[in-house]
């Protein structure tokens, strides 16, 4: 290395405070933006607050040209396909963290704990082009029948598979979306596992437990908390995704039945449809409330699995 | 069927579960890889870096204006959000550990982290879009920017926190100022960590399309005029495959090639990086 003189002048102090100032500075600016945004996106979207009220997550209208505007059918889709979402990945991604942890041979842990990863790498905008040209024809073709013969006759649920094979709709934006959220979920689900104390599953083994008796009746209660929060980061992932779901959810402000096959909307693809094209005034203020709603509930989800995850870090510290 | 063999045959239902669901996990990152390949790899052409976005029912066309377009966004942005969020992350790490406006804005990037990027989009419209009254390549620049910040604010502040106290005392204990021994011994101790998030920063932009749909909006010619609109493959990507014409689906699945195979090998070269630097 080599010789700098150290000598503690004025300007170097100077110096010293210059920079961490600025450190400092950039650390509230993180901070800022958050409260920016809610700011900024409660302005935007004023004139509709004022307009439409609480009635606005009620009402199915959307009618830019009568200026009728309400948020139920958008909410209803993103609300939706994040669950459909959540029932596909959550028992995979548990699958996936159990064979990464106890299964899989030491030499191949890696290269498939990375190609997970790699999933969740790919550009939405990929996963949408190839959910709408290559999944959607696919699924109407061969899936949605298959589901329509066997569960469509269920009573009740059946009712969830009923109306025309069409591909693209609520049903197909969910799948994508479990596709995309399985490596946030099992990532987290494979971290907390791995810090189960490795005491706690000898034991569990040492008395006679199967594999799966461990992972379910010891390493799944102990890391209980870290799983839901890595559920509800899986959940914040799909509640925001954009792209994928406004490729193949179908964009229709029309809803009249409780299929899953139906095309509808989400505020995702809602926004990403209308917002560049919507008149000043009340449709944009309108749109940037579904952005606001969006965000508020993203928010509180995400708020959620991170009071989660650090509780669980926390416990390790205190327990050996 | 005694317990014993209940015991048993559930252990074995479950671990055959497990095993399908890795075998689901790969399928898909399989199926979709395959199909950018083999969709792609035919609409690559030499057209395709040098012709401009064709109007629609044009036979020829390429993605240049839109490859530029996309280069000049992410490298702007990253230019622009790295150096405030490596700054951040070192406040984070070597300021702010024990106090509480660490802790708060460990919480809120955290947020920031997973936050919709099309919220992101909204605000930079309304903030900047808005106010001045036109699309421009800049508002998308400054979106960008904001997504690119969190990543490399989390990956700075782990990476400094992996540095050994004792380097610090070392550094203090020949009478180095603070600022001294973070940007001389623990940023640079830390360096291949640091570089790492800006990559993986830059593969999470490279791809986005929500931000950029209401700021940068895109362009059909070419422009490098960043208060102008200007072209980017994501959102040419966006509006070809959405289209009736097969020339442009055919162009939208070679960006979607470019883009997902820069994407992938940035993440790899950023795997690589950081295990290699770990082992020395």
């Amino acid at each position: 290395m080599q010789t700098t003189g150290f000598t503690s002048s004025a300007s170097s102090k100077l110096g010293d405070r210059l920079f961490g100032g600025l450190a400092k500075s950039f650390a509230w600016l993180t901070l800022i933006l958050l409260a920016g945004i809610i700011i900024a996106l409660v302005y935007a979207s004023w004139p509709s607050i004022q307009a439409f009220g609480i009635g606005f997550l009620f009402s199915d209208a959307w009618n830019p040209p009568m200026e009728d505007f309400g948020g139920l059918i958008p909410i209803y889709g993103t609300i939706v396909t994040s669950v459909i979402a959540l029932l596909i990945a959550v028992p995979v991604s548990f699958g996936i963290a159990l064979f990464l942890t106890e299964l899989s041979p030491a030499w191949l842990r890696r290269p498939l704990g990375t190609a997970i990863e790699l999933l969740a790498a790919i550009p939405s905008i990929v996963y949408g082009m190839w959910g709408l040209l290559v999944f959607s024809p696919i699924f109407a073709k061969y899936i949605q029948p298959a589901l329509q013969s066997s569960i469509g006759h269920v009573p009740v649920i059946g009712k969830l598979f009923a109306g025309a094979p069409l591909g693209i709709g609520l049903l197909c934006a969910g799948i994508i979306l479990a596709i995309m959220i399985i490596p946030y979920v099992a990532s987290v689900m494979r971290d907390v596992f791995e810090v189960t104390p490795p005491m706690l599953k000898e034991s569990a083994y040492g008395v006679g437990c199967t594999t799966w008796e461990v992972m379910w009746g010891a390493v799944l209660p102990y890391t209980k908390n870290g799983v839901i929060g890595g559920v509800m980061l899986g959940l914040g992932r799909a509640l925001g995704e954009t792209m994928a779901v406004t490729f193949v959810i179908g964009n229709t402000n029309f809803l009249d039945s409780a299929s899953l096959f139906a095309p509808g909307n989400s505020i995702t693809s809602a926004l990403a449809n209308e917002f560049a094209e919507a008149d000043p005034g009340l449709h944009t203020a309108a749109l940037m409330e579904l952005g606001l709603i969006l965000f508020v509930i993203t928010l509180i989800v995400l708020v959620v699995s991170k009071l989660l995850l650090l509780q669980l870090a926390k416990g390790e510290g205190t327990k050996s | 069927m005694n317990l014993l063999a209940r015991r048993k045959l559930t252990n074995q239902v479950a671990l055959t579960l497990s095993l399908s669901a890795m075998a689901f996990g790969l399928f898909w990152l399989a199926w979709i890889l395959w199909t950018v390949l083999d969709l792609g790899l035919s609409g690559l052409s030499a057209s395709l870096f040098t012709e401009m976005t064709p109007p629609p029912g044009a036979d020829t066309g390429g993605l240049a204006n839109a490859i530029v377009g996309s280069l000049i966004m992410v490298v702007l942005a990253t230019l622009l959000g790295t150096p405030v969020g490596i700054l951040a992350g070192v406040y984070l790490a070597e300021y702010g550990r024990h106090h509480r406006l660490g802790a708060v804005t460990r919480f809120i990037n955290d947020l920031l982290l997973s936050a919709p990027s099309i919220v992101i989009g909204l605000f930079v419209y309304a903030v900047v879009v808005a106010q001045t009254g036109k699309f421009s390549a800049w508002s998308g620049v400054i979106a960008l920017a904001l997504i690119v910040l969190p990543v490399v604010v989390r990956t700075t502040e782990n990476m400094l926190q992996l540095i050994p106290n004792t380097l610090r005392e070392a550094a203090f204990a020949l009478g180095a100022p603070k600022s001294v021994v973070i940007s001389k011994v623990t940023l640079r101790a830390a360096r291949a960590g640091v570089l790492t998030g800006v990559l993986l920063a830059v593969a999470r932009i490279a791809g986005e399309t929500a931000p950029l749909l209401f700021t940068a909006l895109s362009n059909q010619f070419w422009s490098l005029n960043l208060n102008e609109p200007m072209a980017n493959l994501p959102v040419t990507i966006f509006k070809f495959a959405m289209s009736p014409f097969t020339n442009w689906q055919e162009l939208a699945w070679a960006g979607v090639f470019l883009i997902t195979m820069g994407v992938l090998l940035l993440n790899i070269v950023a795997r690589v990086f950081l295990r290699a630097e770990k082992i020395n």
